[in-house]
């Protein structure tokens, strides 16, 4: 029985699939490494962090620097770095993204320089102004920056102190609950990514590598059942896309405390979903082609607008909003939003029946499509 | 009573866009012979050898392997086909044997047929080796043996030492004349060597330009004419060209 089983045809291609994948240890970083690192690396950049440091550009036409600090228990010591230098210089270092807020001084009063499309100049301009206007410009033009002592109190030389605890206190709830990070958005967002790139790349550039070694050919010639063929390849892809999904959720649950909050069988309907749709797609951009490098064009040509547009690593509703029903429909916006749902918002079925069958019917209709133009040999 | 064919192509013309690649060919084969499609590259050679292997269908004409089209016979005469086809890479990181173990298992062979052929085409030490560290040599008898692996009626061979050193040429011719003494299976092979042709089959088609030149053994392909040393002699006779340019 154990011998007919694995003289098995089927059987023996999963079996040379999954060696050939696992045997290649790019497939492993990619598939595995890649993501974990990317939410490593993410997850802390965008972490609030305790202290931080935001530098200012103070046009002057001597150089030199002292420093405001805010004081704050709740949001973090910010301290502003206020550098002088003259306007020439402050332009560059505006654009090497060095400083983000230029300050000068008229007549009356400072004048703040950014661009307002930039939320992060805009925070620098918001947090440090109220501070900046109590010190009078002409003390900052009258002293040289080492030895500015204002006000009196809580003097940190050479520089500026104030303490915002009492204020954040009464007003700031600080919310670090599960599910409102970036990370919680990051996550589910990551794990629709790697479906899409675990099936473009694994099944589509896969078969568009076999067709080009003329491996596809060979095999034909054989007895070998075509459906057994996808069906291999279909189904290492599956089993390789759950390992990896679920080591990118083991580890978010162990390194950021993540857990689904949503219905589990529900998360796993739409992941198939979303197994099917992107499957469906590997297999229509593989049907023709046997060359590589034409499959490595389309597989960049699907998937590059859909990790700008879909809200992988920030929310498509930064773009405007007559193109939010063009993003909606993506099936990678589905699916990561689907993810979503499920993760952050405790959604269930009822949520996610739509995409899920959505998701699945796109797979299917490119399946077919692209069986119908395949090209065997 | 003359045994039935195993091979007959009858009138059959292809083309590609342009390319007239094989143009009103004939040709019969019967159990046991070793037929060798010698001539230069883009003959139509591979084109001629595809037909057969079902793998291209012809324009016009008529192809039947043991008595039938392939039209409707396909799952009954692939498993009677053993072939290799030119410059097929192998899945890189999978064994030799677990390359054979893949191909016996479309045919439902188990591993003691994959055993056997290892032993066969002289690979039993390689057997771990995956199959992008083979030697050019190593790697064409796997293919060989890839193609012995159902036991074959037919064995169908597109250039099979093209690009191999003299020795590694040596070894295949080997394992090819030992398989014509144990068994009647038959053959067609299409080269560009002509000592690959002389060696190995009594049956030699010359073929240029997609039609057949001349047909026949040794002795009456070269009988006539005294002036003929060897074969490429007589192709330069036939066409005013030789036969690897």
């Amino acid at each position: 029985m154990i011998d007919r089983i694995r003289n098995n045809q089927l059987w023996q291609l999963i079996r040379a699939n999954t060696l050939e994948k696992i045997r290649e240890p790019g497939v492993l970083f990619w598939g595995i490494g890649f993501p974990i690192l990317m939410s490593i690396g993410l997850g802390l950049a965008f972490t609030r962090k305790p202290e931080s440091v935001r530098h200012v550009a103070l046009i002057s036409a001597d150089t030199g620097s002292y420093s405001i600090i805010l004081k704050d228990d709740k949001l973090g010591n910010t301290t502003f770095s206020m550098e002088r230098m003259p306007w020439e210089e402050a332009m560059v270092q505006l654009k090497r993204g060095h400083v983000n807020v230029a300050v000068s001084i008229g007549d009356s009063g400072y004048r703040y320089h950014f661009d307002p499309m930039n939320p992060d100049a805009q925070l620098t301009y918001v947090r440090l102004s109220p501070v900046l206007n109590k010190i009078p410009s002409t003390d900052i033009i009258q002293h040289p920056a080492s030895s500015i002592q204002y006000p009196a109190s809580g003097i940190r030389h050479p520089g500026y102190e104030e303490d915002l605890s009492a204020v954040t206190a009464s007003e700031v709830d600080v919310l670090t609950v599960t599910g409102t990070r970036y990370i919680d958005f990051l996550i589910p967002g990551l794990i629709a990514m790697g479906v899409m790139f675990s099936c473009l790349w694994g099944l589509g550039y896969g078969i568009i590598d076999t067709r080009s070694k003329k491996l596809l050919r060979r095999m034909i010639a054989t007895p070998m059942k075509r459906t057994n063929y996808l069906v291999a390849m279909i189904t290492v892809r599956l089993i390789m896309n759950v390992i990896e999904a679920a080591l990118l959720v083991l580890f978010a649950w162990l390194a950021f405390g993540i857990t689904i909050q949503g219905n589990i069988p529900a998360l796993l309907v739409l992941f198939l979903a979303g197994n099917i749709a992107f499957s469906g797609i590997g297999i229509f951009l593989a049907c023709h082609t046997s060359k590589t490098e034409i499959g490595n064009a389309f597989i960049n040509v699907i998937s590059m607008p859909m990790m700008i547009l879909s809200g992988i690593f920030f929310s498509y509703h930064n773009f405007p909003d007559w193109v939010i029903p063009i993003i909606k429909p993506l099936p990678l916006t589905m699916l990561a939003d689907g993810f979503r749902s499920i993760f952050i918002e405790g959604a269930g079925f009822a949520q996610t029946a739509t995409p899920s069958l959505i998701l699945t019917l796109t797979g299917v209709v490119f399946f077919i499509v692209g069986l119908k133009l395949f090209k065997w040999h | 009573m003359s045994p039935s064919p195993v091979i007959e192509v009858k009138n059959v013309f292809k083309s590609f866009k342009t390319v007239h690649a094989v143009r009103g060919v004939n040709l019969t084969i019967y159990p046991g012979q070793f037929v060798a499609l010698l001539g230069p590259n883009g003959a139509g050679k591979t084109t001629l050898v595809e037909m057969i292997e079902g793998i291209q269908k012809p324009d016009s004409g008529e192809i039947r392997i043991l008595g039938k089209p392939w039209k409707g016979h396909e799952k009954e005469l692939r498993q009677v086909i053993g072939l290799s086809l030119q410059e097929t890479r192998y899945i890189e990181k999978l064994t030799t044997f677990e390359t054979l173990r893949l191909f016996g298992s479309f045919f439902g062979m188990g591993k003691e047929r994959v055993e056997e052929v290892l032993q066969l085409v002289g690979l039993e030490e390689k057997r771990k080796a995956y199959t992008v560290n083979l030697s050019g040599g190593q790697r064409q008898r796997l293919a060989l043996g890839i193609a012995l692996i159902n036991h074959p009626r037919i064995l169908l061979l597109d250039e099979p030492t093209t690009g191999l050193d003299p020795n590694a040429r040596r070894e295949i011719w080997e394992i090819l004349r030992s398989l014509r003494a144990s068994s009647d299976t038959s053959m067609i092979l299409t080269t560009h060597y002509m000592e690959e042709a002389e060696q190995l089959c009594e049956q030699i088609i010359i073929i240029d330009e997609g039609e057949i030149l001349k047909e026949g053994t040794m002795k009456d392909l070269l009988g006539e004419d005294s002036s003929l040393k060897n074969l490429d002699d007589l192709f330069t006779a036939l066409t005013g060209r030789r036969l690897h340019d």
